[in-house]
């Protein structure tokens, strides 16, 4: 398989009519990277794919493949692989024309097109199926003549537009495994697009988390997830409870916060930050980093507020818990593994602890 | 007492079944297959005798090779104009593009054999534009003599079924097919060959055989073009000529039902084919058309001007006829009056009335059967649904000289109990013949409308505490309405103007439509004026129909005359 290709994206631009979808996008993805955009519909991340593949035409910025400009490249000479979101399969052709039908366009002769073909076929697990119209195949089988359309071409860049939207839970899970797999063995570029973050976090080796039109934060998926640099990324990927506040002692690894709420809050001092007193802080906490206890009950971590359970969903591996602290906000919490814990009911008092470790505070200006 | 609730509800339907099949036979099965009955026998036998004796004599065997020709030549005329309309108007994006798409559909709105005239003014012999050639060139073209000239009048009056039918599935081809085919290295002519224009073959291929049915079925543009080497005007001429007991009129119908079947069978299954355009049809929000400018907007705007100017010169024609006081031999008319709608209107209104007498009590009854039909069709739990179904859509391909020839034999020379007339004496079997003709249509209408309600919205009334009535009243005939009404209109606009069965079935002259009307005025020179008011006035109603349709319909210009 060729060298992988590396894809640089100069502050490109979009708008269709009033709408600006896509609103000057920097970056750089690496070669061999799985580099997803993930956000929220509307977000832009669909309209970035479409001007790499070539379909929509930036309206500033420019696009590099391997540091060449390729705004002007038809989307037909790009020869970049695309899988669309509904698979895009051509309903009058077999499942063998769908995946020779690239390489015929090539011009390539009719032995090697045959031989790549079966073996593009075999490589998604659908030797035998050849004869047969899209329409009588399964939706994952479908997904799978996709992938091996795109890829049988040998694409300099793997593009990759929610493709398993359209898959049922347990398809999603296993189809997922199979890109994984896929895409390490032939080490090719792949940009992918969801709105799913649990996908993106197992699949990537790089997200870029998207919101109107630009890009909010870079990362792999530890990152961004532990690390987030704003409140919407944190609230995007996952779910978080978020308190302000202000410093108000400093020590050698940690920083003392007051929230607006009264508490005192101990927090971990960020590597290479150097707060001062009175600077407010955005902290974020994980509903999972948080444990229930009751309110006589002794605990380690440095953290402890009182409050009342207000809502509980027991869901089999967790239970998920809303508890009202004094003030009246609401705190998620996220119980994992019940089995062996005690469950709260609701309007029962407790105590919510969390280690200084698990809190992330974000700078505010 | 459940049990004996279901079983009253299953009488009373089969007891409708029953009126309405016996309905059905009567007028459409019996009087096909009486004539497939005397075609078929020789003196009380079995036999293809009277086939292999129309296939022996040459004007009948030239008729149906120029009725196969006239099929094949407006087809492929037709594709010629439609397909690059419809390419344009739905794969492009620019000014005017929405007047391209009406002007397209307005050729439909003329009766074909209004057209017919009009083109004799402006391309006969003696028209506009060959007096326009004499007179620079010393020269001129035969554009409107024999078949050539039937062929031009058909192809300009039928094409829009192709190019509404071929736009409806070009429309429907997901563009995301077509970005793959880009994605895997194919673009412009290879793309649309092997990508786009199979996706959208079932709908074009529909709409061609639509245009080869109609063109076998139209019985008045060669009467009026003074051609009948072709076979409904033969039929005809075998039938009111020699009498209904001439063997060969038979024949050349069942011909004819054969052809219109073959055909409306293949275009069938070709539709159910263009399910496929849309089965991945996915909210992909991708634009199916691209602005255009510069050179192929000039390109794109040049073609249509051209095609629809032609298309249209037929409207203007009959226009400019009916103000003109005389008009032959000259480039335009010399002289203008008002006289022609005087005529109409005052002197002889009785076309106009007649037309619009018979074509709303025929709309009215049509759509009253067609919703009883589709109501059985959807909701009835009875035996014979198909079958009922299959006899209902007959009259698609039942060209009217033909259900006009079965009327003849079957209820000509029997007088009806109390009146001691024959059915075909009186103007109601001409209502009659609307109503059957339009069957299909208004059956169609009835069932989409019906069909949309699904039952668990009428569940919903009844679970909120409406009754019965009150839940038909409240929910299920307003939503009924508009399809009903379209479906109504739809067969009074096209009834208003059909003229192969009229011009058989016309017992006297003072029943006669405005159809007849126009064909009776365009025998002689001087009922060519009064002829073209008519002729406008059928354009009008047929228009403001038109408009009505897809005001109702709601779903752009045209959905009415899809397949």
């Amino acid at each position: 398989m060729n060298q992988a290709t590396e894809v640089q994206l100069i502050d490109l631009k979009k708008s269709f009519g009033e709408v600006e979808a896509v609103k000057g996008v920097t970056l750089t993805i690496e070669r061999g990277d799985f580099f997803t955009f993930l956000g929220p519909s509307g977000c832009g991340k669909t309209t970035i794919l479409r001007m790499i593949a070539g379909f929509t035409r930036p309206d500033a910025g420019k696009i590099l493949f391997d540091g060449e400009e390729v705004n002007e490249i038809p989307p037909w000479k790009r020869n970049v692989g695309m899988v669309f979101q509904n698979y895009a399969l051509w309903p009058h052709l077999s499942v063998f024309e769908n995946v020779a039908f690239g390489l015929k366009e090539r011009g390539l002769p009719k032995s090697v097109i045959r031989e790549k073909t079966i073996k593009a076929l075999a490589m998604v697990d659908l030797e035998g199926m050849e004869r047969r119209r899209p329409s009588e195949l399964s939706g994952g089988q479908q997904q799978r003549v996709a992938l091996a359309r795109t890829l049988v071409i040998e694409p300099r860049l793997l593009l990759l537009d929610e493709p398993l939207s359209n898959l049922d839970a347990k398809l999603r899970i296993q189809m997922r495994h199979e890109l994984v797999r896929i895409q390490k063995n032939l080490k090719i570029t792949t940009l992918y697009v969801t709105h799913d973050q649990e996908e993106a976090l197992i699949l990537s080796t790089r997200i870029a988390v998207m919101s109107k039109g630009k890009v909010l934060q870079i990362g792999t998926p530890k990152e961004i997830y532990e690390n987030p640099k704003s409140q919407e990324v944190a609230d995007f990927v996952g779910t978080s409870n978020f308190f302000l506040g202000k410093v108000v002692r400093i020590r050698e690894d940690w920083i003392e916060m007051k929230t607006e709420e009264g508490f005192l809050i101990i927090a971990r001092k960020e590597e290479g930050t150097n707060p001062i007193p009175g600077a407010n802080f955005l902290l974020n906490i994980r509903p999972e980093s948080i444990r229930l206890a009751y309110p006589n009950e002794g605990s380690l971590e440095e953290n402890r507020i009182e409050g009342v359970v207000r809502t509980s969903a027991y869901l089999g591996s967790s239970v998920q818990y809303e508890v009202e602290i004094e003030g009246g906000k609401k705190v998620k919490v996220n119980v994992v593994n019940p089995r062996k814990k005690a469950i709260f009911e609701e309007g029962e008092r407790v105590l919510l602890t969390f280690s200084a470790e698990d809190i992330v505070p974000i700078p505010l200006k | 007492m459940w049990n004996k609730r279901f079983k009253e509800i299953d009488l009373s339907q089969s007891l409708i079944f029953l009126i309405l099949f016996a309905l059905l036979f009567i007028f459409i099965l019996y009087p096909l297959i009486r004539i497939l009955h005397v075609a078929f026998t020789e003196e009380s036998h079995f036999s293809f005798a009277h086939f292999i004796n129309f296939f022996e004599r040459s004007l009948f065997k030239e008729s149906f090779l120029n009725s196969l020709m006239a099929g094949l030549m407006a087809v492929f005329f037709g594709s010629l104009i439609s397909l690059p309309l419809a390419f344009f108007t739905i794969k492009y994006d620019f000014k005017g593009k929405t007047l391209i798409q009406t002007l397209g559909v307005l050729p439909l709105v003329l009766p074909p054999y209004v057209g017919a005239v009009a083109l004799q003014l402006i391309l006969g012999r003696s028209g506009m534009l060959n007096l326009l050639l004499l007179k620079w060139f010393g020269t001129s073209i035969p554009f409107m003599e024999g078949l050539k000239g039937v062929i031009l009048v058909q192809t300009l009056h039928y094409f829009p079924f192709i190019f509404l039918n071929a736009s409806a599935s070009l429309a429907n081809v997901d563009p995301s097919l077509e970005e793959a085919a880009e994605n895997m290295g194919a673009h412009g002519w290879n793309l649309f060959r092997k990508i786009t224009l199979p996706l959208m073959m079932p709908g074009y291929v529909a709409g061609a055989l639509l245009v080869f049915i109609k063109v076998i079925d139209d019985l008045a543009t060669p009467l009026i073009l003074n051609y009948t080497k072709m076979l409904a005007p033969q039929a005809y001429l075998r039938v009111t000529t020699i009498g209904i007991e001439d063997k060969a009129g038979y024949v050349i119908c069942v011909i004819m039902v054969i052809l219109s079947f073959l055909s409306l069978w293949a275009a069938m299954k070709f539709l159910s084919l263009s399910e496929y355009a849309m089965v991945q049809r996915g909210g992909t929000g991708i634009p199916i058309s691209k602005r255009i400018d510069g050179i192929k907007l000039i390109l794109v705007w040049a073609f249509s001007i051209f095609v629809l100017g032609i298309s249209l010169l037929p409207h203007l024609g009959i226009f400019l006829l009916s103000f003109a006081k005389a008009w032959s031999f000259s480039i335009l008319p010399r002289a203008y009056t008002l006289n022609h709608y005087i005529e109409i209107f005052y002197r002889s209104p009785h076309f106009v009335k007649n037309t619009l007498l018979y074509c709303l009590l025929s709309a009215g009854i049509g759509v009253l059967l067609g919703s009883f039909i589709a109501f059985l069709l959807i909701r009835g739990r009875i035996f014979g649904k198909g079958l009922l179904d299959a006899v209902a859509m007959m009259p698609l391909a039942i060209p009217g000289v033909v259900l006009a020839t079965g009327y003849l034999r079957v209820f000509h020379g029997t007088p009806l109990p109390l009146i001691h007339q024959p059915l075909t004496s009186l103007w109601i079997i001409l209502v009659i013949a609307y109503t059957a003709r339009r069957l299909p249509y208004t059956l169609r209408a009835s069932y989409a409308a019906i069909q949309q309600i699904h039952i668990s919205l009428e569940e919903a009334a009844l679970n909120l505490g409406a009754n019965r009535r009150r839940t038909f009243f409240k929910i299920t005939f307003p939503m009924m309405a508009g399809g009903l009404i379209a479906g109504g209109l739809l067969a009074f606009i096209t009834s208003s103007v059909e003229l192969s069965s009229t011009i058989m079935l016309v017992p006297r002259m003072e029943y006669g439509p405005l159809s007849y009307g126009i064909y009776i005025y365009m025998q002689s020179a001087v009922g060519r004026g009064p002829g073209a008011a008519l002729g406008v006035v059928a354009i009008l109603l047929v228009a403001f129909g038109t408009y009505l349709v897809n005001k109702v319909f709601a779903g752009g210009s045209g959905t009415a005359f899809k397949l």
